[in-house]
């Protein structure tokens, strides 16, 4: 059976062009440097002959009679008086000259040989790969250019040399370019092949060029500046200098001048020829313009980041989108995106007139474009006649093209709330890296939104700044509302959790809402439940006459109805509470009865309650959900306060005693572990050198002096501190950090070994040689608050250094395999009956994963949370899990 | 066989079709697989001669579906 191939491409083909077809093409011979006469109009014959084609709209071209957008644009050509070296074939020229006689221009290798060779090139029964002809060609080479004697006509050959950039010598003589193509003109066709051309599209002596081919004023349009000045492009610069010094050097030549003024004149004419190809010939100095910048000439408008291929093929500009800083907002839904009025004045969307909006269209017409000063009223920018004629709508004809409206119109209108759009930040490296959002249109000059949004973008507020795109089409947006819209990916497909969640103060604002269920004086109370979206208050309980509301209470309010769950939060049953009893988090009936609320309830990626709302109610109730979450938090957090300094550390004199003893004693017991060592008392352990058994006994009791230490220092701080509650609650931190911070800070290692490099037996010249004791090797005793001593700054900041390395290694290598992975599978796609196929529509996978589960839908791993359904449907009863 | 290698049957020409159409892809749609392939050449011994354009089923276990069956054409080399 015959596997069918889809269409493809089989080859391409470069060829050289031949001086009669560089005639043959050209619309005109150009000998004049002049490009405009001083009334403006191009010079006949000169390099913007109208037959090469028109840049100026109303002309019509003298070879196509095309007008601007019709004609593409004809060459022109220049007569070379004398021949010049091709600076794009210097390699080839090069290769030739030395594997073919100077004398006959056959290749100097017997006949036998080439016989050979070409059996190797002509055997058409296993088609050669161009690797593998690429690999005959060289081998032709390399063994050619050996050659003295030329084994047909025995001529004595020279050794050519390339002294670059264009000169060939033969034995220190010159070899002029002229000379150069007379030998390759004696070149046999026959011989072709195994120089690496095709004799159809190619011959050798095309590489020098004699015939010099002008490209079309399209491709190097003349600019009019606004003062009515013309500049001409790069590339006109250089043929100007090359038409010039080329009639020179024909004048010159035709009078008889001396050979050297007209090697002179000719060397003058390889340069600018040279320079016009590519401007950054190693060897050439590059021609500059006046101004001292240097000529954008062919190559550098194709090479490089800002060439052709990478800046304007891979990647492209589009319209209707903006860029700005980006600034948190806690009062827009997730859903959200403000935007700053300046910029929703010059985004449009652009709506055709009907029947069904044409009042309201007329209207907004009528607003005019709006002006800065003015509260922002979307009004409109431009109109477009059904005719295709643009008006631009000013607050003087706003009135008038209003009242002249008509079916069929489009109306360029300004952004207005609830548009749709889509938000990005960069590097795009996961689907929710571009979301769509809801505009509303806010004073001020950032982009806005809200902060559980920071996580899917990566994004945080010191600078950044983020796209806007806005959508042109009812498909797109209907599209984009369905699929990429904020809350339609709230659960990541990356682990089937909320991506989303509450961040930083949101959480330790609710866990200060729930821990221990404080009571909260009714008038605050109600200040803080003014910020959230609710049509009830809890019932007040009265104590001593003054009313208060209960946290819990309050928190209750944002939970949807229904909500029956009971999971572990942080606090766990280590908990600081004396009653032991604030790590269980039991909801029922959408009341909070028990445990503080923390990161394992609310927080990104791991908020089990979350979870639970987006899986029970939906992706609308969970982004409800969240935005009452975060007001509610925003209301806490600014009624009550909440600020750390560095005095948050601050222990007692006894506990700080306590803390230097661990470090002393730690410090002590290493030195013991050393002598016993020395004194050959410890016993390796298995699959360890005695070293290794000693340098893990001594690190083991490192850590434990520093564990140590986070236990001390937890014990004094409690929970009245602010660097506590949001290490507990899961904002921020943890409790070793404030340990480090406290108490010790703890061994500095380098890949995972305790500091052992530097100077000659010793990590710095502080310390004896052999020193291997625990300062020595980098363990920090002092604490962050206390400072450090200069050996241990040292070493802290060798420790530090090793991470920022890792991070940059990491990220740039993991980045450049997501790439090429991505690369790889762009362009699959997922069929309707839920194939994977590629563009050739060929499997890749017979069902989606296989499994033909979303990874976004299922429940950790797997495709469906049976505890969760035997619960819901059962009672709680019945639930497998604890 | 090694556990770490799925199961691989040779599909019986009468049913190709039948699971072609079941799948709804054509013979060339599907997967490749190298009559040089380790595990082609072990089934050669057990079927005999296995001609390119032949369909071997593969069977792998999943943790999310039980069983997965995926089928590949057979390929010359």
């Amino acid at each position: 059976m015959k596997v069918e191939i889809s269409k493809g491409i089989e080859e391409l083909k470069f060829a050289l062009l031949s001086p009669e077809e560089v005639r043959r093409m050209s619309a005109v011979k150009v000998i004049t440097p002049d490009t405009y006469d001083d009334d403006g109009y191009p010079i006949e014959k000169g390099l913007m002959d109208p037959s090469m084609g028109v840049i100026e709209p109303g002309l019509k071209c003298k070879t196509c009679g095309g007008k601007v957008d019709q004609c593409p644009g004809h060459f022109g050509h220049i007569e070379l008086a004398m021949p010049v070296v091709h600076i794009g074939f210097i390699k080839e020229i090069y290769s030739i000259l030395s594997s073919t006689c100077s004398n006959c221009g056959r290749i100097k290798l017997p006949e036998d040989k080439l016989k050979e060779y070409f059996e190797r090139i002509k055997d058409t029964a296993n088609k050669l790969s161009d690797i593998e002809y690429d690999d005959i060609v060289s081998e032709v080479e390399s063994d050619a250019s050996e050659v003295v004697i030329c084994p047909h006509c025995h001529f004595e050959n020279q050794k050519v040399a390339l002294d670059k950039p264009t000169t060939f010598r033969e034995e220190g003589k010159k070899l002029t370019p002229k000379e150069i193509r007379e030998r390759f003109e004696k070149i046999q066709n026959d011989d072709l092949p195994l120089i690496g051309l095709d004799p159809k599209v190619a011959r050798p002596e095309w590489m020098i060029l004699t015939v010099f081919p002008v490209p079309p004023v399209n491709v190097r349009p003349t600019i009019t500046l606004e003062t009515g000045e013309r500049s001409e492009d790069d590339l006109t610069h250089k043929l100007v200098d090359v038409i010039r010094i080329n009639q020179r050097l024909r004048e010159n030549r035709d009078q008889g001048s001396p050979q050297l003024i007209i090697e002179d004149l000719w060397d003058l004419l390889q340069y600018h020829v040279t320079t016009y190809f590519d401007n950054q010939t190693p060897g050439t100095p590059p021609a500059r313009h006046r101004s001292g910048r240097s000529l954008k000439t062919l190559v550098q408008r194709l090479k490089g980041k800002e060439g052709r291929f990478r800046s304007n093929l891979s990647g492209k500009r589009v319209n209707f989108s903006a860029r700005t800083v980006i600034s948190p907002e806690p009062f827009l839904s997730i859903n959200q995106v403000g935007v700053p009025a300046k910029a929703a004045r010059e985004l449009t969307v652009t709506e055709t007139v009907t029947e069904h909006n044409f009042e309201r269209l007329k209207e907004l017409i009528k607003n005019g474009p709006g002006k800065e000063e003015e509260i922002y009223r979307p009004g409109v920018n431009y109109v477009y006649r059904a005719d295709g004629s643009r008006i631009k709508i000013s607050e003087k004809n706003a009135g008038e093209v209003a009242e002249k409206m008509e079916l069929g119109w489009q109306i360029e209108r300004q952004m207005e709330d609830g548009d749709i759009v889509l938000f990005n930040r960069q590097p795009s490296l996961h689907r929710m890296s571009m979301m769509a959002h809801e505009v509303k249109v806010l004073p001020y000059r950032t982009f806005r939104f809200n902060l559980a949004v920071c996580a899917p973008y990566n994004a945080d507020f010191d600078g950044d700044e983020m796209n806007l795109h806005v959508l042109q089409s009812q498909e797109a947006r209907a599209e984009a509302e369905i699929l990429m819209k904020v809350q339609e990916n709230f659960l990541s497909p990356r682990f089937g959790g909320p991506i989303m969640g509450a961040i930083h103060d949101h959480i330790t604002a609710l866990f200060m809402l729930t821990y221990r269920n404080p009571l909260i004086p009714l008038e605050a109370g109600l200040h803080i439940m003014s910020y959230i979206n609710v049509d009830r208050t809890p019932e007040p309980i009265e104590i001593d006459g003054k009313k208060y509301f209960k946290g819990r209470d309050m928190f209750s309010l944002i939970l949807p109805e229904g909500v029956n769950i009971e999971f572990k939060g942080k606090l766990g049953d280590k908990s600081l509470d004396p009653s032991g009893t604030e790590g269980t988090i039991r909801i029922e009936d959408s009341k909070l009865l028990n445990g503080a609320i923390d990161e394992n309830a609310i927080g990104q990626s791991k908020g089990v309650l979350l979870d639970y709302v987006l899986r029970k109610y939906g992706n609308a109730e969970g982004a409800k959900f969240l935005d009452n979450l975060t007001r509610l938090a925003a209301g806490v957090i600014s009624f009550n306060g909440f600020s750390t300094g560095i005095d948050d550390e601050d222990v007692p004199g006894e506990a700080k005693a306590q803390l230097r003893e661990v470090g002393n004693e730690a410090v002590q017991k290493v030195e013991k572990l050393i002598e016993n060592y020395k004194n050959g008392l410890i016993g390796m352990e298995p699959g360890k050198t005695l070293e290794d058994t000693l340098e893990s006994m001594v690190m083991k009791t490192l850590s434990q002096a520093r564990e140590k230490s986070s236990e001390i220092a937890s014990h004094y701080l409690g929970m009245d501190n602010s660097t506590v509650i949001m290490a507990r609650s899961g904002a921020r931190a943890n409790m070793m950090n404030l340990a480090q911070m406290a108490g010790i800070i703890g061994q500095q290692s380098i890949r995972g070994q305790r500091q052992h490099r530097g100077y000659t037996n010793r990590t710095l010249p502080h310390f004896k040689k052999g020193d291997i004791g625990a300062y020595a090797r980098g363990f920090v005793s002092s604490s962050y608050k206390e400072g450090l001593n200069p050996t241990e700054y040292f070493f802290h900041a060798t420790g530090g250094r090793e991470g920022l390395v890792d991070i940059a290694v990491r990220t740039s290598r993991s980045g450049y395999m997501q790439r090429r992975l991505i690369n790889a599978l762009e362009d699959l796609k997922v069929s309707e009956e839920g194939k994977v196929l590629d563009t050739e529509d060929s499997v890749i996978q017979l069902e989606y994963g296989e499994d033909g589960t979303d990874p976004s839908r299922s429940f950790e791993g797997d495709s469906v949370d049976v505890d969760y359904l035997v619960k819901e449907i059962f009672g709680k009863k019945y639930g497998g899990k604890k | 066989m090694h556990e770490m290698v799925p199961e691989h049957w040779l599909v019986s020409v009468k049913e190709e079709e039948k699971i072609l159409k079941s799948l709804g892809v054509t013979k060339g749609q599907l997967p490749k697989i190298r009559k040089s392939d380790p595990v082609v050449k072990a089934l050669e011994k057990v079927e005999g001669e296995i001609s390119p354009g032949r369909i071997i089923e593969i069977v792998r276990k999943s943790r999310t579906r039980g069983i997965a069956k995926i089928y590949r054409t057979v390929i010359g080399e």
